[in-house]
C-alpha cells in the first residue's frame, strides 16, 4: 500500500485532483505502467497494428450489440422478423446490424492475421507462453460467441449450422447424444435452442472474453512486447533502467496504432456501406430464408472463418481414418527407433499407440472427424513448446523455413477455400492431404524447426530511423 | 496498526496449512489444517450440488418433452416414387411409395452398404422393419429424415443414372448435402461415407390402408 501523498497546496486544480485520486486509486500508476512507461520495440511493423485492431472491433462489436439487442426477439417464431424490422423498420438500424456482422468478420481477419505475427517472430516462446495460451483461450471463446451469434438472425444457414455443429457433440462415445440434448434443450434445434444461446451470446461468451482480454494484456505487459527480430529489448537497458531499444507507447504506439485505426475503418465503413454480405462469404444467402427444419439447404457451409475447420472435420472418413492409423503406427515406429528415452518410455508410447489404434478402429470417423476439428484448433495452445527453433523470429531461420510457412497459409486457405464447396471427389482428397499438412506441420514442429543453418542473431534490434 | 497483524497472523495459518511456506517458525497446525480441508471439501461438495439446478434447468422442459405425442398422416395420396414429410418430435418423417424398380434395386445393392441389415444400431430400426426393404410393407418406406451424421435432413435423389456428387451406377435414393452421405431407397447408408448408420425407422403402424400413425406400434 502506497504512503499517503500530501502535495504543495500551490499546485494547480488539475493537480489536486489527480493527487486526490491516486491516494485512492492509482489511476496515474497504471497509466504509467500501461501507457507513458510501457517501453515496447522501436522496430514494430505493420504487423504489430492487428492487436489494438482487435481491441476496436470488440468494442464495435459490443456497442453495436447492445443496440441490436434493444430490438432484437430471440424468440423461435419472432427473431427471423426481428431481424429483418431493424433492417427495415428500425432508424438506421440496418446500419447498426451491418456494423455488428461486418464486425464478425472482420473480428477473424484481424484476429488471424495478428495470430500469424504470432507465428513468424515467434511471439508465443518464452517467456510469453502465457499471453499466447490467453490470446488461443481468446479465439475459442470467439469461436463460440461467432457461433452462437450466428444463430440468432434464425435463417436456414443459422438453423442448419447450429443442428450441424451441435451433433458432432453426439458423436463423442457414451455422453454424446445427452450432451447434445443438454446443448439444445430439445430434441431438434429450437426455440430453447435459440433462447439459450442468445444468453450465450450477449452475456456469458462477452463476460469471458473481456475477462481474457485483460489477462493477455496484462501477461503481455508483465513480459513486454516482443519484435520482428526476436529479441528482447529488455537485455540492453541505458543507465535509466529503459531499454534501449524500447520507445513509451504512450505517445509513439498510441498515435501510431490511431493512424492504423483510421486506415482499418476506411476498408471497415467501405465493406459495411457497398458490400455488407462480401458475395454470400460475411452473410450467406440461404441465411435470408426463414429457418425450416424440414428443409436442408442444397449446400451448407459455415461462414469463412470456419471453413479451414469444417475442412478439416469432412476430411475425416472411414478411408481416412486408415491413413491416420498408418501415421499412428509409423510415428510410434520412429519413436521407437530414433528417441533417445529410456525403454520404459518407448514400451509406453506403444502402449499409448496400442490404445489410440484400438479406439481408432472402434469409434466412428464421424467422432475423429470432431477430433480433428476440436484438435485443429487445440494445437495452436501447444506452440511454445513444439518450436524448438533456436531462433525466434522468421528472419533468422533458414530460407527454407520460410517457404515452408508460406505453404502452411496457402494450405490454410486452400482448406479454407474448400470448406466452402460443396463435396466432391477431388475436393475430398485435396482437403485430406491439406488436412494431413494442416497437422503435419504442427505435429512435426519438433523436429523441423531445429533443422537448418540459422543466421546470427543481432543484439539490437534492426531499425532505421524515418 | 492491530489490523495488519491479524491479516499476516491469519495468512500465516493459510500458507502453514496449505503451502507450506514458512512465513514463521510456528509449527503446522496438524488439527487446523485438517479442519481447512476438511471445511474446503465440504464447500466444493456444496458448490457442485449448486451447480446441479443450474444444469439440469438446461435439459429438455417438460414441454418440450410432452410434445413428442404421434401423428397421423393419410397416405392415399401418395403416388408411386413420390414422399409426403410429416413432423413427428420435431423432426421430418418421411413417407415414400417406392416403385417395383426402386424395390428390385435394393437388394443388388447389399455389397455397396455399410451395413445393410441395420445391425449396428437395432433400436433404431423396429422389428418389423428388419428386413429387406426395412419396413412394414415393401412399397411404404417410413423413416426420420434427418442423416446420422450430423443432423441435416437428405434431399431426394430418386432419379438413377449419373449426376452432380453421386457415384454413376446410382440406383435413386438420398443425398445429404452438407457432407455428401449417401442412402439408398431403403434408407440404408452406402459405404465409405460420413454418416455412420441406417435413417433411423420411427415406430409406426398402419391404421387402415391409407392411414399411417407414426410414433406408436404397440396397438398392432
Amino acid at each position: 500500500m502506497a504512503e499517503f501523498k500530501e502535495i504543495s497546496p500551490n499546485a494547480n486544480g488539475g493537480e489536486k485532483l489527480m493527487n486526490w485520486v491516486d491516494n485512492r486509486f492509482p489511476a496515474t500508476k497504471l497509466f504509467k505502467e500501461h501507457m507513458s512507461e510501457y517501453y515496447a520495440p522501436k522496430n514494430f511493423n505493420i504487423w504489430y497494428i492487428f492487436g489494438s485492431l482487435s481491441l476496436l472491433v470488440l468494442v464495435i462489436q459490443i456497442v453495436t450489440g447492445i443496440f441490436l439487442v434493444m430490438h432484437y426477439k430471440p424468440d423461435a417464431a419472432l427473431a427471423f422478423g426481428s431481424v429483418e424490422y431493424i433492417m427495415r423498420d428500425v432508424p438506421w438500424g440496418w446500419l447498426i446490424r451491418y456494423m455488428h456482422s461486418t464486425g464478425a468478420s472482420a473480428f477473424f481477419v484481424v484476429v488471424y492475421l495478428h495470430m500469424f505475427r504470432g507465428l513468424m517472430y515467434g511471439s508465443y516462446r518464452k517467456p510469453r507462453e502465457l499471453v499466447w495460451l490467453f490470446g488461443c483461450a481468446i479465439f475459442l471463446a470467439l469461436m463460440a460467441e461467432a457461433f452462437m451469434g450466428y444463430l440468432l438472425p434464425w435463417g436456414q444457414m443459422s438453423f442448419w449450422g447450429a443442428q450441424v455443429i451441435v451433433n458432432l457433440f453426439s458423436a463423442i462415445p457414451f455422453i454424446g447424444p445427452d450432451l447434445a440434448l443438454l446443448i439444445r434443450g430439445d430434441f431438434v434445434v429450437g426455440d430453447a435452442t435459440l433462447n439459450r444461446f442468445f444468453a450465450f451470446h450477449v452475456i456469458a461468451v462477452p463476460l469471458v472474453l473481456l475477462g481474457l482480454v485483460v489477462a493477455h494484456i496484462i501477461a503481455l505487459h508483465e513480459v513486454g512486447s516482443n519484435n520482428p527480430d526476436g529479441i528482447e529489448i529488455k537485455a540492453n537497458k541505458g543507465p535509466d533502467g529503459v531499454p534501449l531499444d524500447g520507445i513509451p507507447f504512450h505517445p509513439y504506439y498510441s498515435v501510431h496504432d490511431i493512424f492504423a485505426v483510421s486506415m482499418f475503418l476506411f476498408v471497415f465503413t467501405a465493406i459495411v456501406f457497398f458490400a455488407p454480405e462480401m458475395g454470400g462469404y460475411f452473410l450467406e444467402y440461404n441465411n435470408f430464408i426463414p429457418a425450416d427444419p424440414f428443409q436442408t439447404p442444397l449446400h451448407i457451409a459455415p461462414v469463412w472463418y470456419f471453413t479451414p475447420f469444417y475442412t478439416l472435420l469432412r476430411a475425416v472418413t472411414s478411408e481416412m481414418m486408415y491413413v491416420l492409423i498408418a501415421c499412428v503406427v509409423v510415428g510410434t515406429a520412429l519413436a521407437v527407433a530414433k528417441a533417445k528415452i529410456p525403454a520404459l518410455f518407448k514400451g509406453l508410447i506403444v502402449g499409448a499407440a496400442l490404445a489410440v489404434v484400438a479406439m481408432m478402429m472402434a469409434i466412428d470417423a464421424k467422432f475423429w472427424g470432431v477430433v480433428a476439428m476440436g484438435g485443429g484448433v487445440v494445437i495452436l495452445f501447444f506452440l511454445p513448446w513444439l518450436d524448438n527453433s533456436p531462433v525466434k523470429s522468421i528472419r533468422y531461420r533458414p530460407t527454407w523455413h520460410k517457404y515452408l510457412y508460406a505453404a502452411f497459409v496457402i494450405n490454410f486457405f486452400v482448406i479454407g477455400y474448400l470448406g466452402t464447396q460443396p463435396v466432391s471427389e477431388i475436393a475430398g482428397r485435396i482437403s485430406q492431404a491439406g488436412t494431413l499438412f494442416y497437422f503435419g506441420f504442427f505435429i512435426l514442429m519438433p523436429w523441423w524447426s531445429r533443422l537448418g543453418t540459422f543466421k546470427p542473431v543481432p543484439s539490437r534490434v534492426t531499425f532505421t530511423a524515418h | 496498526m492491530a489490523n495488519a497483524v491479524s491479516y499476516n497472523h491469519g495468512l500465516t495459518l493459510i500458507q502453514n496449512a496449505f503451502l507450506r511456506i514458512p512465513m514463521s517458525d510456528t509449527p503446522v497446525n496438524n488439527s487446523k489444517r485438517t479442519w481447512i480441508i476438511a471445511s474446503g471439501c465440504a464447500g466444493a461438495v456444496g458448490g457442485i450440488a449448486a451447480a446441479v439446478p443450474f444444469v439440469s434447468s438446461m435439459l429438455p422442459s417438460e414441454k418440450a418433452k410432452a410434445a413428442g405425442a404421434a401423428v397421423e398422416a393419410d397416405i392415399s395420396g401418395i403416388k408411386p416414387g413420390e414422399k409426403l414429410t410429416v413432423e413427428w418430435r420435431g423432426k421430418p418423417v418421411w413417407i415414400v411409395r417406392r416403385t417395383p424398380e426402386q424395390l428390385a434395386a435394393l437388394p443388388k445393392l447389399d455389397p455397396q452398404l455399410a451395413d445393410p441389415l441395420s445391425l449396428r444400431k437395432p433400436s433404431e430400426t423396429p422389428e418389423y422393419a428388419r428386413n429387406g426393404w426395412r419396413s412394414r410393407k415393401p412399397e411404404i418406406f417410413v423413416a426420420v429424415g434427418i442423416c446420422t451424421h450430423l443432423g441435416c435432413s437428405p434431399s431426394d435423389k430418386f432419379n438413377p443414372g449419373p449426376q452432380p456428387s453421386l457415384p454413376d451406377d446410382w440406383q435413386g435414393g438420398f443425398f445429404c448435402p452438407c457432407h455428401g452421405s449417401t442412402f439408398d431407397m431403403a434408407g440404408r447408408v452406402f459405404k465409405n461415407v460420413p454418416a455412420p448408420d441406417n435413417l433411423e425407422v420411427p415406430p409406426y403402424m398402419f391404421l387402415s390402408d391409407s392411414k399411417l400413425l407414426i410414433g406408436e406400434d404397440k396397438k398392432a
